[in-house]
């Protein structure tokens, strides 16, 4: 008998994808090179569960600006329908073998593997933080049932200190914890109370945002707002019970009810599977291929990455049209395209129905100017408007319906461009 | 190849070193002193010459929460060694680039 009929197959051999993480980056990968590939690639998506949450969403929760079932959607009905969705814990990553163990003790081989397990919360990693009090007067929204339960907490609070601590970075939509501040200062002003609530805003940054110019113009907001800014603190330990929150060295802020945004990591495989992750947990990548160090087989996307750009859905779709191509390039026996820029954009809700949109990249750090089209807009970039909270609000239908079928955004381009941006002189650094 | 003073050597806009091989232990104290640590000790030294290991071997530095697992001291300590910004202040003294920061 011919060796070749052993497989019992007579089709031509089709590339195996293993993609693990059916969240933003993996299913919008996946109908990307599903769509590209056809019947040449099989594509198997590994997740835990079947349910794929809109984070954007987890921020608006805790105000009753949305409910929790209206952010989950089925992982499933995300994907085309040649895609496979396997439902199963990740072991670990045998790169030399190219292949996944799972944890029910299967093994998935792969042509190529795309990471895209996204960042985890690590909140048992910080002295006290899920001792007393958690889920009852510390709270994180950055999960389901925590959004939910702050979301009860803030309705009977009428007075007292309200703190919101990021405590180290890197963490998931850096903005999340500047817009839930001006959020909790308008639901706070609606609810009559404001006058009886301190606001405090603790960040591990010298500043409000990361990028000099940004943080400027949120730092001058948090004032106007009357949202107290609290520096460089560096979050050693939450003492619930006492309602103290105290740094490394020994500053004390206290509070009444704490949000914090716990330290994030890399997903747990990634520490099991030598090669593929740096201190934190997060994938060694080429910021411009998005190839991983470990293997010219592994890629990986958004937030499981170490990319140097924010962790945000924008990033992660934008990366989405260099890593589907350059997965192409690698099975054509191509050379790779360094075509990702670090391009990133984000809403950042002021409250009050406004919002304010910054856009950014590698090296140009985020400006004003106008979005998406240059001097015209409509939306204008680094200042409240009206129209930018109407699109925040329109981009959801967006994310389940252009995104995640891994479709472009009509007049959002994947690659950045500095046209018409207002180029102020900073230098390194010069966060002042 | 490493010269005899942190005023010679060329530094970034915040006093980082540019190039990490102009670096001597000599200097390390030089840019600590100028840092408010009059004297560097053997814990100082044990952070500084694990960053500049790690940095060197991998081509980043570590964070401060591998510091506090990796590095043998621990984070409390750390801020007590290096006030404000133990991974900042530890890899400037170790004349290695500023720990990328978060973005």
């Amino acid at each position: 008998m011919p060796a070749t009929e052993v497989a019992g197959d007579d089709r031509p051999m089709r590339t195996r994808i293993v993609i693990l993480g059916g969240g933003t980056g993996g299913t919008l990968t996946a109908n990307r090179l599903d769509r590209m590939l056809g019947e040449r690639a099989e594509i198997v998506v590994v997740d835990r569960d079947d349910r794929h949450l809109y984070q954007p969403g987890l921020l608006f929760v805790p105000f009753g600006l949305a409910s929790p079932e209206a952010i989950v959607r089925s992982r499933r009905e995300q994907l085309r329908d040649r895609v496979r969705l396997a439902l199963a814990e990740v072991d670990v990553v045998d790169v030399q073998a190219s292949a996944v163990h799972l944890a029910d003790g299967s093994s998935l081989p792969y042509d190529v593997l795309v990471i895209a397990t996204g960042a985890s919360l690590l909140p048992a990693e910080t002295d006290g933080l899920t001792g007393a009090g958690w889920n009852e007067r510390v709270f994180s929204f950055y999960d389901v049932a925590g959004a939910v339960g702050l979301r009860d907490a803030l309705r009977s609070f009428d007075h007292g200190r309200l703190l919101v601590n990021v405590v180290d970075m890197p963490i998931k939509c850096p903005v999340a914890p500047l817009e839930f501040c001006f959020l909790a200062d308008w639901f706070l002003h609606e609810r009559g109370v404001r006058a009886d609530v301190e606001i405090t805003y603790a960040t591990p940054l010298d500043a409000a945002f990361t990028k000099p110019v940004a943080a400027a113009t949120l730092g001058e907001m948090l004032e106007r707002k009357g949202i107290a800014l609290e520096p460089e603190f560096a979050t050693g330990r939450v003492d619930g019970a006492g309602g103290k929150l105290v740094s490394w060295d020994e500053r004390v802020l206290p509070f009444d009810l704490l949000v914090a945004v716990p330290l994030h990591g890399g997903a747990a495989f990634v520490e099991r599977s030598p090669g593929l992750g740096d201190d934190l947990g997060f994938i060694v990548t080429d910021p411009r291929t998005l190839q991983c160090h470990a293997a010219t087989n592994i890629f990986a996307i958004g937030d499981a990455t170490n990319l140097p750009t924010s962790k945000a859905g924008s990033a992660t779709h934008f990366e989405g049209e260099t890593l589907t191509a350059n997965v192409a390039h690698l099975l054509a026996g191509e050379p790779l395209e360094g075509t990702y820029d670090g391009h990133v954009n984000c809403f950042i809700e002021s409250g009050f129905r406004r919002a304010l949109m910054i856009d950014f990249s590698y090296e140009v750090e985020p400006l004003p100017g106008r979005f998406p089209e240059p001097h015209i807009g409509p939306l204008p970039l680094m200042a409240e408007s009206r129209l930018n909270h109407l699109a925040k609000l329109a981009f959801q239908p967006l994310y389940w319906h252009v995104l995640l079928p891994g479709r472009d955004i009509p007049g959002v381009g994947a690659r950045f461009s500095a046209a018409g941006r207002e180029l102020a002189p900073t230098g390194p650094g010069g966060n002042t | 190849m490493s010269i005899p003073t942190y005023e010679q050597a060329e530094v970034d806009a915040e006093g980082f070193l540019v190039h990490s091989d102009q670096w001597s232990e000599e200097m390390g104290a030089q840019i600590a002193a100028r840092n408010g640590i009059a004297e560097l000790g053997e814990r100082h030294w044990q952070v500084v010459k694990f960053m500049r290991r790690t940095y060197l071997d991998t081509g980043s530095a570590p964070s401060i929460r591998t510091l506090g697992k990796a590095s043998g001291v621990p984070i409390k300590e750390l801020y007590e060694l290096f006030p404000k910004g133990p991974a900042k202040l530890a890899a400037k003294i170790g004349g290695i680039p500023k720990p990328r920061g978060c973005i």
